[in-house]
């Protein structure tokens, strides 16, 4: 069984247990690694991470900082 | 010094870092050039390949004071949302606001900008906006409650130095905020120029990064940007229209 949801625009497909954003960032190896989660459209602070659940068609961005001027 | 907000710096530089050849370089360019302040663009990661070494990562962070933009944005709205995002991260309150409003110029899009500007200050960022040269507008900024103004000196990457020196002293002259000249310097020469008219800071990137030895250029622009501040305060010397000689008129032996 998989979970799908919508990150960073494409749609991909997760283990169905992640339950929650801190197992998403896990499941991709991102867990300590300086990101912000939006999840439809709201952003997910990092104290929330094991709190919120993840959905099936939930939209996920998940960004980081990069060069830029 | 440079006060921003109620933050307060030693360099008068603020240094991009996007497009330097490797973060080797870049690492030490950032170290060459002193400054305090460093901006940094939001993106989608590419979640494929978490162990992507990431610049920001490797910084000792309690160094430097980071400087997000809202780069990609064409409306406020989307600004908001990035500047956001950078919040988010708990590691920065302040951001640029970059709106752009022409894809070939890149230059700024003056209404979403104000408008965004406005939005963010509710939202209690400390708000730098990268503007046009326009004064009416750098005034608007102000008045709405921007920490600091920043009038691109030509268009982004373009090296082309400063295009309005008029325009941007006439901002200067009126502004009871720092102005921050960023966007399109070119040489240590551009930021001299910029200073000695008052600036009270640069920001700058391609300049650096794109420089065949930008550790090297990083050093020139802090310097430059030092010599132009002394300059600026050390009030040169009215130009004249005829030579005024420096050695003494009396006691020549010629006479």
């Amino acid at each position: 069984m998989t979970l799908q949801l919508y990150i960073n625009g494409q749609k991909t497909e997760v283990d169905n247990n992640v339950k929650n954003v801190a197992d998403l960032l896990k499941s991709f190896q991102l867990q300590g690694r300086i990101v912000v989660v939006e999840q439809n459209g709201k952003i997910i602070l990092k104290e929330q991470y094991d709190k919120q659940p993840v959905n099936d068609g939930d939209k996920i961005e998940i960004v980081h900082f990069v060069g830029g001027g | 010094m440079l006060k921003i907000a109620d933050k307060v710096f030693q360099s008068r530089l603020l240094l991009g870092t996007g497009k330097f050849p490797n973060f080797e370089v870049q690492k030490e360019a950032v170290e060459a050039s002193g400054a305090e302040i460093l901006t940094f663009a939001v993106r989608r990661m590419n979640i494929y390949e978490p162990s992507q070494p990431n610049f920001l990562e490797m910084l000792d962070l309690s160094k430097y004071t980071l400087l997000p933009n809202t780069a990609g944005a064409k409306t406020a709205e989307e600004a908001v949302r990035i500047a956001r995002l950078a919040k988010a991260s708990g590691l920065c309150d302040m951001v640029k606001v970059e709106v752009i409003g022409d894809d070939k110029t890149l230059l700024p899009d003056p209404v979403e900008t104000l408008k965004a500007s406005e939005m963010l200050l509710e939202e209690g960022f400390i708000v730098l906006p990268y503007t046009s040269d326009d004064v009416v507008l750098a005034k608007r900024l102000e008045e709405l409650g921007v920490h600091a103004i920043m009038p691109g000196a030509s268009p982004i990457g373009s090296g082309q130095g400063i295009v309005n020196p008029l325009n941007l002293s006439l901002i200067i002259e009126q502004a009871g905020i720092p102005v921050i000249v960023d966007a399109g310097i070119g040489s240590p020469a551009d930021c001299a120029i910029a200073m000695e008219l008052g600036a009270d800071g640069i920001l700058l990137n391609s300049a650096v990064s794109g420089a065949k030895d930008p550790v090297k250029m990083a050093k020139a622009m802090k310097l430059a940007i030092e010599a132009g501040r002394l300059g600026y305060e050390a009030g040169r010397i009215p130009k004249k229209r005829y030579a005024v000689a420096s050695s003494p008129i009396e006691g020549m032996l010629l006479s």
